[in-house]
């Protein structure tokens, strides 16, 4: 491991670097980037559903051939909006931004390690996930405009260029870039994996990792199982867009013309979606609660309350989600029976959501809370994870699915609880390993007012939105003006978009104060939170290596925080237990 | 426009927060104070924040309750959506109860627990007794709530269907047909390969049950008599969604699926209730292109005899096909 010590050139050390601090900040980066993009596109539909063809300066933004001569947004290009929001949030910003960053950056550092077992396959991950990048947005430009068929891409509607005009060139393109994607999270969760199971330092039992590490090893199990299906669900659709297969396309005639697929089906193609679908809920879920489990412990100065069922509950929660995902597709059709299994699967997972609810309270009881901003956004997270996590109750109970599937009361329910706690985490994540990752502190008032405005602006939008559900209104509609029966419905829909529209702007706080502090924050001590885990014993000086000279001896587990007898209300990871002293 | 205007205004206030906060950072800086350490005073503000904003989200909620309750949708208009309605009722009464208690929890001990230097917190690491609690409590209550859920999925889905009436609904980009099966209530055979711009269905002419067939832009329904609807669709997936009724079922290429229901209440008993606009529509609840949004049918529920009437006044599908050769 000495060999790290060569010298670094600029391209080695921030372009093609193999050091797993550097490459975390490539993905955070690229993350922020993307979610920029994804952000900018609902504030754009937002506006489009809270003025329905009306035309606006926002607008201005797209491509020019997206807008029709009266100025108003191409009913197509509202659903292009809808189907890249939704594949740059959940791809690009919650699987790679959040996991793609936290795993790179903490795995090493929390067990004890110099780097990830394979530094190479490490930059490799990334580098495939910028080309997926480069594509994907490059689809945006391209003749018909990106796939425009929902971020599922349910065939026929993407495998039938007659069908949108999304489907083309861009589609194409869509495929392409998820591909590569899979290839570079593939190659990221084994080496996650790996690394953790072997490379933890003397002492750092399974049963002393930080919660985060719990978490982030999971959720790259989830991936490494859950990702190469999605892959042969894309390939097979390649295959019967190119090719002339019919995996998915059977009895077809669209613009007039009769097709020569027969005996394909697609729902073949949802049950391999959703395969990857559901469990990939939880590939951006979990890395998120890990986080949180550790902001938390950190900032109430208290051990998380019943470490031993945290982690079995994420390994249940794992566990379930590979057998719960034909809830989405209660309606197809499906034989009432399976329907009644996945209903059984689904509401199971209340139970061990409940029991991580009631064991994040039970940590902020007595005490002696510390308001950080990722405190704060903690806490956001355990509250969007109650109020999300209970309308799941309702939505996986196929009888109820009924009548709101696919209406708003999905998209307040899963913004809620699986994009509102995520985003929640990752920003916890962010201000909480700051100091780490760049050696200086984010602004604490600064951070206090984004949380706040982002806190009331989020549950302003996504609120409201369970009652458009329940009033019946679908999802994915251009304007809900053609209904007479959703007339009544427009106030809240404006009510929503204005959130919306100041929720973004408050984003920008958190960008101003990210790259200012980058460069002018006030520089940060070695562990400004007082805490336990190994990172912080790290110095503040990025080092390829991790540690100065040798790696650290754990002898404890992580969340000795105010423990009876200490000096100090903080007991790092690497302090040998006194004599005496009984081991939790 | 106003949208614009408030973006505008929200950007100008973003800005002044951000040279506010870098002035207090410069101030102290000069003063030689750490800006980026958490003061007692900071844990106060931020405690009452959350007991604030805590308490305005949790008014907010109820606030929506009461202001929107009438834009919901009315009462179930269908035997088993009845049933449904009563398991929403509740499901939606447990989770509330269940949100109304921890939500104020978590914000009151962000308020309560609030960290002051000299505090130590209480070293709690596990309970196996209060974990058991919480662990058991949930899962009986999960299930009694699946076992009612689905008592009433099953028999939602598993009707009688012997007095059925059949009505087929043919979706594609971007309307609804339907076809009546007619007085031998059995829907002639169809097929994609027999689509013509006159056959816009496919039905199989040779088959004797096509003949008495009637093609129809609007449904009709007899208040109280069992209906099956099954769907085909011609292009993509769509989804018939008849959101009064409790009815949803995906239309798939090359796949034929059902959902079978008891409509009881007449469009004009609802247009008493909802006012003189009312109408049941059939929606698609299935992204299928551009103008998925502007996808409708309308389905009228009536008594027998005035059903009777309007069927009378439809043409069979074989007459038709020969009066527009």
């Amino acid at each position: 491991m000495s060999d790290h010590h060569h010298k670094e050139t600029f391209v080695t050390k921030y372009i093609f670097s193999m050091d797993h601090k550097m490459i975390a900040k490539q993905f955070l980066i690229t993350g922020m980037f993307m979610a920029v993009i994804g952000m900018l596109m609902s504030a754009i539909f937002r506006v489009q559903l809270a003025n329905p063809g009306e035309s606006s300066i926002l607008y201005n933004l797209l491509p020019g051939d997206w807008i029709n001569e009266a100025g108003a947004l191409n009913p197509d290009k509202y659903l292009a909006l809808v189907t890249m929001h939704g594949t740059i949030l959940v791809f690009w910003v919650l699987t790679a931004g959040l996991s793609g960053t936290f795993a790179n950056f903490l795995i090493p550092l929390q067990i004890g390690a110099r780097d990830m077992a394979s530094g190479f396959l490490n930059m490799l991950s990334y580098w495939f996930f910028f080309i997926a990048t480069v594509v994907l947005i490059s689809s945006i430009y391209v003749q018909g405009g990106p796939a425009s068929g929902g971020w599922t891409i349910y065939p026929p509607l993407s495998a039938l260029p007659q069908a949108i005009p999304g489907s083309g060139t861009g589609m194409t393109l869509w495929l392409v870039s998820i591909t590569l994607f899979v290839v570079g999270s593939l190659l990221g969760g084994l080496n996650y994996i790996v690394t953790i199971l072997n490379l933890r330092t003397v002492g750092m039992s399974m049963k002393r990792l930080p919660l985060t590490i719990w978490a982030l090893l999971i959720t790259a199990i989830l991936g490494v199982l859950s990702f190469p299906v999605l892959l042969s669900c894309g390939l097979l659709l390649i295959f019967d867009r190119s090719f002339g297969t019919s995996f998915y396309l059977s009895d077809i005639i669209i613009n007039g013309e009769m097709l020569h697929n027969v005996g394909g089906s697609p729902i073949l193609f949802e049950h391999l979606f959703w395969f990857l679908g559901h469990p990939e809920v939880y590939i951006i879920l979990l890395p998120a609660l890990g986080i949180v489990s550790e902001v938390i412990a950190v900032n109430s100065r208290k051990p998380i309350f019943g470490y031993k069922a945290m982690v079995g509950a994420l390994l249940l929660i794992a566990f379930l989600s590979f057998i719960v995902w034909g809830h989405h597709m209660f309606m197809t059709g499906m034989n009432p029976f399976l329907g009644s299994v996945f209903t059984f699967t689904t509401l199971l997972i209340a139970i061990p959501s409940a029991v991580k609810v009631f064991n994040y309270l039970a940590t902020l009881w007595r005490a002696n809370i510390r308001f950080t901003p990722a405190m704060l956004f903690a806490i956001g997270t355990v509250s969007a994870f109650i109020t999300g996590g209970l309308t799941g109750l309702i939505l996986g109970d196929s009888a109820l699915d009924i009548n709101v599937h696919d209406t708003y009361f999905v998209v307040g329910h899963f913004h809620i609880v699986m994009g509102l706690s995520a985003i929640y985490g990752m920003f916890a994540g962010v201000y909480h390993w700051f100091p780490k990752m760049y050696g200086r502190m984010m602004n604490k008032n600064l951070g206090y007012i984004h949380f706040w405005g982002t806190f009331i602006c989020a549950y302003g939008v996504f609120f409201p939105m369970h009652f458009l559900g329940l009033a019946g209104l679908p999802r994915r509609y251009y304007t809900n003006s053609a209904f007479p029966m959703f007339d009544g419905l427009s106030d809240i829909n404006s009510i929503i978009t204005f959130f919306a529209l100041t929720g973004a702007v408050v984003q920008s706080i958190f960008i101003f104060n990210f790259f200012y502090s980058i460069f002018k924050g006030p520089k940060a001590s070695k562990n400004p939170w007082k805490s336990n885990t190994l990172e912080w014993t790290t110095p503040v000086e990025r080092i390829h290596g991790n540690w100065p000279g040798e790696l650290p001896i754990v002898t404890r587990w992580a969340y000795d925080y105010s423990k009876p007898g200490a000096e100090e209300d903080f007991i790092p990871q690497d302090i040998p237990l006194k004599d005496g002293e009984e081991e939790n | 426009m106003t949208n614009t205007l408030i973006f505008l205004v929200a950007v100008l206030i973003v800005a002044t927060l951000v040279q506010i906060t870098r002035v207090s950072e410069l101030l102290s800086a000069i003063k030689k104070k750490d800006t980026n350490s958490v003061t007692d005073s900071n844990n106060k503000t931020q405690g009452i924040l959350f007991l604030v904003v805590g308490s305005g989200f949790i008014l907010f909620v109820v606030w929506q309750m009461i202001a929107w309750n009438h834009l919901l949708l009315p009462p179930a208009s269908s035997v088993h959506g009845a049933e449904i309605d009563s398991l929403m009722k509740v499901s939606m009464g447990l989770i509330l109860i269940v949100f109304f208690t921890l939500t104020p929890i978590l914000f009151f001990f962000a308020y309560k627990y609030r960290g002051k230097k000299g505090n130590t917190a209480y070293f709690f690491a596990h309970n196996n007794k209060l974990e058991v609690v919480w662990t058991v409590i949930p899962t009986i209550i999960l299930t009694v709530l699946i076992v009612y859920g689905l008592r009433t999925w099953e028999r939602s889905m598993n009707p009688d269907l012997s007095n059925a009436k059949v009505i087929e609904i043919y979706a594609e980009q971007f309307k609804w047909t339907a076809r009546e099966s007619g007085i031998d209530n059995m829907l002639g055979k169809s097929n994609y390969t027999l689509v013509t711009d006159r056959n816009a269905l496919g039905v199989d002419m040779d088959d004797s049950h096509s003949n008495d067939d009637k093609i129809v832009r609007e449904v009709h329904l007899v208040v109280d008599k069992p209906v099956l609807l099954k769907f085909r669709a011609k292009d993509v997936i769509h989804s018939a969604f008849l959101p009064h009724f409790r009815v949803q079922m995906n239309c798939v290429p090359g796949l034929s699926t059902q959902f079978a229901f008891t409509p009881t209440k007449t469009t004009a008993e609802m247009k008493d209730q909802e006012g003189n606009d009312f109408e049941y529509v059939l929606l698609c609840n299935k992204i299928c292109g551009a103008a998925h949004y502007n996808m409708q049918m309308s389905f009228v529920v009536e008594t027998q005899q005035e059903y009777d009437i309007w069927i009378a006044s439809q043409k069979v599908l074989s007459e038709k096909l020969l009066t527009q050769k």
